[in-house]
């Protein structure tokens, strides 16, 4: 059926044999990505059933009662915002220090930034429940003669260092691929124009590595929006994100309809964030092509 | 790239207004930001590690050291059952992604470029939409797909071959919605290395009557492995660890992950939580070492094999 395909390849099967090759894939995203999507927004318009569950019907009565949810979405936002920001103030410095002044050692290094992040996930969050629970550093606080014995465990704060710790590699690397092309001549240029550091930073690299900064930022914020391990782990169900929300709606009150509108809001949100994200990378090369 | 990076630090400009300081300061400055960095990712799992060996009875201190909690984690039927259960997860979603992948990634090289976009789309889609959103969507998708088969499997099925099977969530689910991602993940390994291919060899091949499937076999195949071994290994690693999806559509399975999930909730914790933890870090760590240096090797060995007529250019 594609038998308009690339002519620059050559020695290619028939139609039948691409259609065949795609097929396994096609029937994955059908039915285990849209079909089940499709539902999730069939379903949000629908009423909750007396039992729990889903009853048919046509109503936007679900998306009108999504503010009573809005905590859970301000907290995924006002988090996952402070947690991009923080991880590009950490990760900044990092990925500078990699890319000009590591030398031979900084494949091995950048190697060492994003080994933690494919260990598991879940383990690294566990990692830090025993550190802030009661036998970690409130105890050690407590020795020291901190009165009363702080709590770090079930705080936004405890949540926020959470994502900050499992997603920061994330963000070292578009940051160190940008700093790494950054042509140094430009710096040295604007050395000799008489900026001194401060200026070169602000006025030169920044601008020049915002690309890398802005993808960083993308890839960090998209799966803290949708965190549902680390608030349930961290958070103690005190600090709400939206996933546990989804949870609570679909497992306990078993509201699916306000459930699914809800998840359809999240999925909003990461829509958001992409077309920001396009509109800034757009913008950005534009910029570029302007400069030159 | 390294030499113009020395050449502009080695060489400042004399006689400015403003002579920079010899960047001594800034440079520490750096290694300690680094070096603090390094220490936040590594000091919490490290602890993990260490208190695995402890032999008090509470997780989260060091009271001598023994294995003993080794011992206790292996010797629990829950742990070692819902360990197979992960293995086996990890192990199928590795190969239906590693091959559903490939092969989607090589069609996708022959269809119109509106088609390429539309699965392209989608397997961004599958990458960026939240675990949660997935997973409540696949148990919402297979209530319903069972609901509607259960009774149809129950009226056509044969009296003669017993009653009919009934359909229930459990591995199949957990592999089939792992899969959707994970493959989405192998699709771009592999469009990613093909979009880096030299089409010349495959050209030189047909040139030389190879048939298309040999063409595949001899000169494709080899340049590809690399990435679909690391898809393979990349998918294992996430399916063997995933949380949240597996959590809605698991059935009674249990995996690992669900297993460390549920006791950490339920404190007081034990520590043959941290000893199950070091051996899935040790287990992770383990393939993705062996995922690098397969593909180091593949990416080598296919770089080289490039420059034919000159084979002294190696270095």
């Amino acid at each position: 059926m594609e038998s308009e395909g690339r002519r620059a390849a050559p020695g290619r099967g028939s139609g039948l044999v691409t259609a065949l090759l795609l097929a396994p894939a096609t029937a994955w995203y059908l039915l285990l990505l849209i079909v089940p999507l499709g539902i999730l927004i069939v379903f949000s318009f629908g009423t909750r059933s007396d039992v729990g569950g889903y009853a048919p019907g046509l109503t936007l009565q679900n998306y009108i009662d999504l503010p009573t949810r809005w905590p859970a979405f301000q907290n995924t936002l006002t988090l996952a915002l402070i947690g991009t920001v923080l991880c590009a103030a950490i990760a900044y410095p990092l990925a500078y220090y990699l890319a000009t002044r590591a030398g031979e050692k900084r494949t091995v290094l950048l190697i060492l930034v994003i080994l933690p992040f494919w260990t598991s996930f879940l383990v690294r969050t566990y990692a830090w429940l025993q550190i802030l629970g009661t036998n970690g550093i409130p105890t050690l606080l407590e020795a020291l003669g901190v009165e009363p014995r702080p709590v770090f465990l079930n705080t936004p704060a405890a949540v926020l260092l959470g994502i900050v710790y499992n997603y920061l590699p994330l963000m070292v690397f578009p940051l160190y691929v940008s700093l790494e092309r950054l042509d140094k001549r430009l710096l040295e240029a604007s050395k000799d124009l008489g900026a001194n550091r401060l200026r070169t930073f602000f006025q030169v690299t920044l601008p020049l590595t915002a690309p890398g900064l802005v993808s960083g930022a993308l890839l960090v914020f998209i799966p803290m929006m949708g965190e549902y391990i680390i608030p349930s782990i961290l958070g103690g169900g005190k600090i709400y994100f939206v996933g546990n929300a989804l949870v609570d709606l679909y497992l306990q009150s078993r509201n699916w309809p306000l459930g699914s509108a809800a998840a359809i809001g999240l999925i909003g949100l990461v829509v958001i964030t992409v077309t920001i994200y396009l509109r800034l990378t757009r913008v950005s090369s534009q910029r570029d092509v302007s400069l030159l | 790239m390294a030499s113009s990076t020395v050449a502009s630090s080695a060489a400042p400009r004399p006689g400015r207004r403003r002579v920079p300081r010899p960047g001594l300061g800034a440079d520490r400055l750096f290694r300690t930001h680094s070096a603090l960095v390094f220490l936040f990712l590594y000091v919490p799992i490290g602890l993990v590690v260490l208190f695995s060996f402890t032999a008090g009875d509470y997780a989260g201190e060091l009271r001598g050291l023994s294995l003993r909690w080794y011992g206790a984690a292996f010797d629990n039927q829950f742990v070692t059952r819902a360990l197979s259960s992960s293995l086996q997860v990890g192990f199928l979603t590795g190969i239906l992604s590693a091959t559903f992948g490939t092969i989607a990634a090589l069609a996708l090289q022959r269809v119109r470029p509106r088609i390429r976009t539309a699965y392209d789309t989608l397997t961004y889609v599958a990458i960026v939409i939240p675990g949660i959103v997935i997973g409540i969507a696949s148990l919402v998708f297979f209530v319903n797909l069972f609901g509607f088969l259960n009774p149809l499997l129950e009226a056509i099925w044969p009296a003669a071959l017993g009653p009919a099977p009934h359909l229930a969530p459990g591995l199949q689910t957990i592999v089939g919605a792992h899969t959707v991602f994970a493959m989405a993940i192998v699709i771009v390994l592999v469009r990613t290395r093909l979009a880096g291919m030299d089409r010349t060899l495959v050209e030189a091949s047909a040139d030389l009557f190879a048939t298309p499937w040999r063409t595949f076999r001899q000169i494709t195949l080899p340049q590809l492995s690399p990435a679909i071994l690391a898809g393979f290994l990349l998918s294992f690693t996430f399916s063997f660890d995933e949380y949240v999806i597996t959590s809605f559509v698991k059935g009674n399975i249990t995996t690992i992950p669900i297993y460390v999930f549920s006791s950490i909730r339920r404190p007081p914790v034990k520590p043959d939580i941290n000893a199950i933890a070091t051996v899935i870090l040790a287990f992770t760590l383990l393939m993705l070492v062996a995922g690098w240096l397969v593909y180091r090797r593949g990416s080598r060995r296919s770089d080289n094999s490039v420059p034919v007529s000159e084979p002294t250019a190696d270095v």
